[in-house]
């Protein structure tokens, strides 16, 4: 049977590609033509979409570039587009859209790679049954139900230990712990999910002999786990955390509250704006270009989500060459 | 030697990481059971009849998400009508017509890339395509389409990842006996990849109900009730989450606590359904 199957693979796909003995009468390869058609339109459409949304958001991205200048809207600090010299300069929001991500990446990463190191390595099935479940449902909760946890839960807690640390200090502005950390801690749970379970899977693809071996040698079952399971699923793990990147850098509706969104350098205890949330906290009132300054913001945010693609589809690439 | 084989080594360092490691994992339940435990005392409070099945109005002074659920139904069910077919046909194109080379590597890509954009982006996208260059304005048909791209890529993966499962067998099987390649198709491989297609239409639920940031712009913030089926999907209206963010943003925790309870106890049934049917299909094969 192994040695037919292949033979009959080959015979099938020439056969289809002509004509089945069934299909001699006209409207049946009229009817298979028509419908390979169809899946191949079918199969485009990812491709158009993702052509369209590239270009629809250069064109409607660049204008304000032009309008207010490059250097200074990407470097410029101040951000005050309904003043009456109006100013935009985005530099503050995109720090801050990348020190949060990074912050959340540092949080969310240890505990996540350490949730999968637990339910791959050393969970017993039961144990597995209950964590696995719970992390789906985790990564299934709207993203808005975390925003209101977040604004009732972390920004209180925030905010006492906001007025310990600053009841001295002038300068401060009380947020009622509306800050850069709050929307760093929503962030890192939300990120959670996607790296347990993308780097579950890869420690799951470790083979088993590497861990044996490991542990013929001697090595404890610690040892074995951090340096040689670990190590073996690189690849994965480093996919995961590019996910949990892409996951954090693009979530708005979670933090738009939560991070007191206004535009101020992202130190821990400011209050600050994101990328995503200034569009989702601006756009329903913006008008001309201001409007177009948003759109630039939109184009900024999806210039890095494709850098993140890219470095993931490259990174892939290179663990399928590697097997 | 100390370390022979009957002498054991105690590591510290191992009973730090392994303390580390089951730290982490009850963190992550730990948040969850949190999540759901806060959610849950917070909102059953206002779950009532009048909550469920009335419309927000600002004369009597109630609130309620009757209109938000309608809303998200119709959104939920134009969103699938399209998206469905679409995302089935790019499978079968994908496992069953394409050849390994650049345009499976590229449409590949491509899906990657739309599953990896954050829902904003679509947002903006929606307002700016199908808002003005189609006319749309913000109403539920361009929230709709613009959550097609949006659902696009899950309903590909997980329909492709089922048809993979159908063994080759039967499509040697049924070419051997002189069908057509669309007529084995319709006969053999969509039902064997039947259950994995629900899974497919289930998540996607799952990702409308959950979805605020592309919805905010494309399908708006109305919550009336419709006057005539047809028409109100040229009218803006908001989902549950959508509400739930604008009670949120004016303050009255009560009712978003209440549409937060609702939208974890439907992806509660999502995520039971979704085990179900993926276990009946494990038995099955």
């Amino acid at each position: 049977m192994e040695k037919v199957l292949p033979i009959l693979k080959r015979i099938s796909k020439s056969s289809s590609s002509d004509r089945s003995i069934m299909s001699g009468k006209g409207y049946v390869s009229f009817m298979e033509q028509l419908m390979e058609c169809v899946f191949t339109l079918c199969g485009l459409s990812a491709v158009a979409a993702v052509a369209a949304i590239t270009i629809y958001m250069i064109i409607s991205g660049t204008p304000a570039i032009f309008k207010v200048g490059i250097t200074e809207m990407l470097f410029g600090t101040v951000w005050a587009p309904t003043a009456a010299e109006p100013s935009f300069g985005i530099a503050y929001i995109v720090l801050t859209s990348i020190i949060g991500t990074v912050m959340s990446i540092v949080i969310g990463v240890p505990i996540g790679l350490m949730t999968a190191v637990f339910m791959s390595e050393m969970a017993e099935k039961r144990t597995a049954a209950i964590v696995k479940p719970a992390v789906e449902l985790l990564a299934g909760i709207p993203s808005i139900v975390y925003g209101l946890l977040g604004l009732l839960i972390i920004n209180p807690a925030m905010g006492r230990i906001e007025k310990i640390l600053f009841s001295n200090s002038e300068n401060h502005v009380m947020n009622g712990g509306a800050n850069l950390i709050s929307a760093v801690l929503v962030l890192s749970i939300m990120i959670l999910p996607t790296v347990i379970n993308v780097s579950e899977t890869s420690l799951r693809a470790v083979p088993l002999s590497v861990r044996q071996a490991s542990l013929a040698l001697g090595a404890t079952k610690i040892q074995t786990i951090f340096r040689v399971t670990i190590p073996a699923a690189k690849s994965g793990i480093i996919t995961a955390v590019v996910l949990g990147v892409g996951r954090a850098v693009g979530e708005a509706m979670a933090i738009v509250l939560v991070s007191g969104n206004t535009v101020n350098i992202p130190l821990p205890f400011n209050s600050v704006r994101f990328l995503t949330t200034g569009i989702v906290s601006e756009m329903g009132y913006a008008s001309g270009l201001h409007r177009e300054t948003l759109f630039t913001i939109g184009l900024v945010l999806f210039v890095f989500i494709m850098i993140i693609n890219i470095v993931i589809n490259f990174i892939l690439e290179g663990g399928d060459k590697n097997e | 030697m100390n370390n022979g084989i009957c002498r054991k080594t105690t590591r510290i360092s191992d009973y730090i990481l392994k303390a580390l490691i089951y730290l982490s994992a009850i963190i992550s339940v730990g948040i969850l059971i949190c999540i759901i435990g806060y959610v849950a005392f917070r909102g059953i409070g206002s779950i009532s009849w009048s909550f469920l099945s009335t419309v927000t109005s600002e004369i009597n002074n109630t609130f309620g998400i009757l209109g938000n659920i309608v809303n998200t139904l119709y959104i939920i069910i134009i969103t699938l009508v399209i998206a469905t077919p679409i995302g089935i046909g790019a499978a079968i194109y994908l496992t069953e017509y394409a050849k390994p080379g650049k345009t499976v590597r590229l449409i590949e890509f491509t899906t990657e890339t739309l599953s990896g954009i954050p829902s904003i982006i679509y947002g903006l996208f929606g307002m700016v395509f199908f808002g003005k260059t189609l006319f749309l304005g913000t109403s539920i048909l361009c929230g709709c389409l613009t959550l097609t791209i949006m659902v696009l890529p899950l309903i590909v993966r997980t329909t492709q990842e089922a048809l993979r499962t159908v063994p080759e067998g039967y499509r040697t099987g049924a070419l051997g006996m002189g069908a057509a390649k669309w007529y084995m198709i319709r006969t053999i491989i969509l039902p064997s990849a039947l259950p994995g297609i629900v899974t497919a239409i289930i998540l996607s639920v799952g990702r409308i109900v959950g979805e605020s940031a592309a919805l905010l712009f494309t399908a708006g913030s109305g919550y009336y009730l419709p006057k005539a089926l047809f028409s109100h999907i040229f009218k803006s209206g908001g989902t549950l989450t959508i509400q739930m963010y604008l009670s949120m943003e004016r303050g009255e925790f009560d009712s978003a606590f209440g549409i937060a309870f609702v939208l974890v106890v439907i992806v509660l049934i999502i995520n039971t359904l979704t085990k179900i049917i993926t276990n009946k299909m494990k038995k099955g094969a």
